[in-house]
């Protein structure tokens, strides 16, 4: 049986988690293909980071279909797993172990051998300009290193997709890009990334973007679709411009 | 396996690195055998007697009524020789024997000194001599009201204290201790290094891996084990070395039970940290749930037989009650499997209780 999703890296089809009475993600349908860069936009509390839970199998939706990396989330979420990076908001690392202590436990947890894993190390630590820090512990290194170290940690495994819930919050603007260059290297080599933000200016980096409101899908686009089809400059005057009914109807969830 | 090897060492390093948690935890087993070296004073109500009587009469079934009496002896049975005695002793069946000398009312009678053994079990020593305290005012008082001279009954202190012959409170407390510390080692810190990675996120990054939940628990309680473990050493070790405390019984049997004792506090320490999400909550449910009923429902501190009721009902699922009675019977009376097994596997039902409640509820999924 191939699955419906085979040729999508991730494909949902009326997702849906509620918590109680509150619907956190409601129906949403999306298809992020492989190798793309996809972005997922919208204010707090929008329901980035639950739709984020359930495709890594955190969290149960509470009902509609949805594939990763063409396996099941709710029949194959060991395979799910093998195939999968993760970088949550709060960040991953352990402060107590030195950088190459945590790259070398997962490695470990994701079965890397140790050749793999000493090579690897080896490279992140170059590419990062840590290698002099290799034997400092992380919670000594400034937040811009710990989240870069924390990104190249997540792809450790060469994962076939990676989640990046709002990796760059509380970062300043050149770590920010950066951060975007790992991002970027990431996509070339072939991993699909799907990265949550609430910087507006950071969806102008992905390849396609989908802003949420309120658990709903609101836009799903490229940037220059969305901006052309809402006649607006910047994806920011597009944000707004979902976002404001809601805000004035006084429905939405302001957190 | 690698993963869980790397998962054993890593939790191995956050221990080591916690430099200060450590040095607590490695010392207060030993700073509280000293400071519980010292006694506390306990009061006594149902005691278990057992009576001797080789020549009953008047004299002797009168004394008999008086202890029936009381309210504060419950009387097992009378025997005509001292036979049983020390079966009944260390099986923890009878707490004090009365032993009439042959022809105790005779000489009674005749205003001779009649001989009366009085045999306490001092395994708790201040409560046995508390128990003393009682047979004699009861013998005493008969005495006066009979119009007889005090001390016309002999009444011989031979307190042979049955297993506790150095009569040192240490001894008593030592089998306590252990259950605290472990506590301590085993449920509480289980449970607040579980829901430091649940506040930090990191248990995040370790379910969404391949680890399995077993692989999980397994790598950060398995140091836990080995901490506690060589925390029993260290309360035995001051013990044996500062208070002489005896080991009558097998020490591989006291440290296999101890491994038990263990697993279920560690198995606390999994639900505790399965059902809470921070570290605050996490610390006052492991006070709680294991240190509070450790201190007052074990028997360590307090003896259960002058409690109420209820409590003593309550402490039937307090882990650490088993355990201590078990280690006073290894250390002290020197008791095998033979008269323990049904407490080992009161704490065994319990491991396997625990474990099966947090497996359901440590959550693969989050929320």
């Amino acid at each position: 049986m191939t699955s419906p999703a085979a040729s999508s890296a991730i494909r949902t089809n009326g997702l849906t988690r509620t918590f109680g009475a509150f619907t956190a993600v409601d129906h949403v349908t999306f298809d992020v293909r492989p190798g793309e860069v996809f972005g997922f936009l919208g204010a707090n509390g929008a329901g980035k980071t639950t739709a984020i839970r359930m495709l890594t199998g955190l969290l149960t939706p509470s009902s509609g279909e949805a594939w990763v990396a063409g396996h099941d989330v709710y029949r194959e979420s060991e395979q799910i797993k093998r195939d999968i990076g993760y970088m949550s908001q709060r960040f991953s690392l352990y402060d107590d172990l030195t950088v190459g202590e945590n790259i070398r436990l997962y490695g470990g947890i994701y079965d890397l051998s140790r050749a793999q894993i000493r090579d690897r190390t080896e490279r992140i630590l170059s590419r990062l300009g840590l290698s002099h820090t290799a034997h400092d512990a992380v919670g000594a290194l400034p937040l811009g290193w710990k989240q870069k170290l924390a990104l190249s940690v997540a792809l450790l495994h060469e994962p076939r997709i990676v989640f990046l819930d709002e990796p760059t919050s509380g970062v300043d603007p050149i770590t920010r890009r950066q951060f975007w260059e790992l991002i970027y290297e990431a996509a070339h080599a072939g991993t699909t990334v799907l990265v949550t933000t609430h910087y507006m200016d950071e969806a102008e980096y992905c390849d396609r973007i989908s802003i949420m409101v309120s658990g709903r899908i609101e836009a799903l686009g490229s940037p220059a679709e969305l901006k052309r089809d809402a006649g607006a400059s910047s994806i920011d005057e597009v944000f707004v411009r979902l976002v404001r009914p809601e805000l004035a109807g006084g429905g939405g969830p302001a957190k | 396996m690698s993963a869980l090897f790397g998962l054993l060492r890593k939790e191995t390093y956050h221990i080591l690195r916690d430099r200060r948690t450590l040095f607590v935890l490695i010392f207060m087993p030993i700073v509280q055998v000293i400071l519980f070296g010292f006694s506390i004073r306990t009061d006594v109500r149902d005691v278990r007697m057992v009576i001797v009587d080789p020549t009953p009469d008047a004299t002797t079934l009168e004394i008999r009524d008086r202890f029936a009496a009381g309210g504060i002896f419950r009387i097992l049975g009378v025997s005509p020789t001292a036979s049983p005695l020390d079966h009944l002793f260390r099986t923890d069946t009878a707490q004090v024997a009365l032993i009439f000398e042959p022809r105790f009312g005779e000489h009674f009678a005749a205003g001779d000194p009649a001989q009366l053994l009085v045999i306490t079990d001092a395994t708790e020593p201040n409560t046995g001599a508390s128990r003393q305290l009682y047979v004699n005012a009861v013998i005493q008082q008969y005495e006066s009201e009979r119009g007889r001279r005090a001390g016309t009954v002999q009444i011989i202190p031979q307190v042979r204290s049955r297993f506790n012959p150095t009569r040192e409170s240490t001894n008593l407390f030592v089998p306590g201790l252990m259950a605290m510390v472990l506590n301590i080692i085993a449920a509480l810190m289980t449970a607040l290094s579980l829901t430091r990675e649940k506040e930090t996120g990191t248990m995040e990054a370790l379910l969404v891996s391949p680890l399995r939940p077993w692989q999980i628990i397994v790598g950060k309680v398995t140091p836990y084990l080995g901490i506690g473990f060589i925390s029993v050493l260290a309360v035995l070790g001051v013990a044996k070395l500062v208070f002489q405390v005896p080991m009558e019984g097998s020490l591989a049997l006291l440290l296999a039970e101890g491994t038990l004792f263990i697993l279920v506090a560690l198995s606390l320490g999994i639900l505790i940290s399965a059902r809470t999400s921070s570290q605050r909550v996490a610390l006052l449910a492991a006070m709680m749930g294991t240190m509070l009923p450790t201190q007052m429902l074990s028997g360590f501190i307090f003896p259960l037989e002058s409690m109420p009721r209820p409590l003593q009902w309550i402490s039937i699922v307090v882990p650490a009650r088993w355990f201590v009675f078990i280690a006073r019977g290894i250390m002290l009376k020197g008791v095998g499997l033979v008269y323990l097994w049904r407490e080992t596997l009161v704490l065994a039902a319990m491991t396997l209780l625990l474990l099966v409640a947090s497996a359901r509820s440590f959550k693969v999924r989050l929320q």
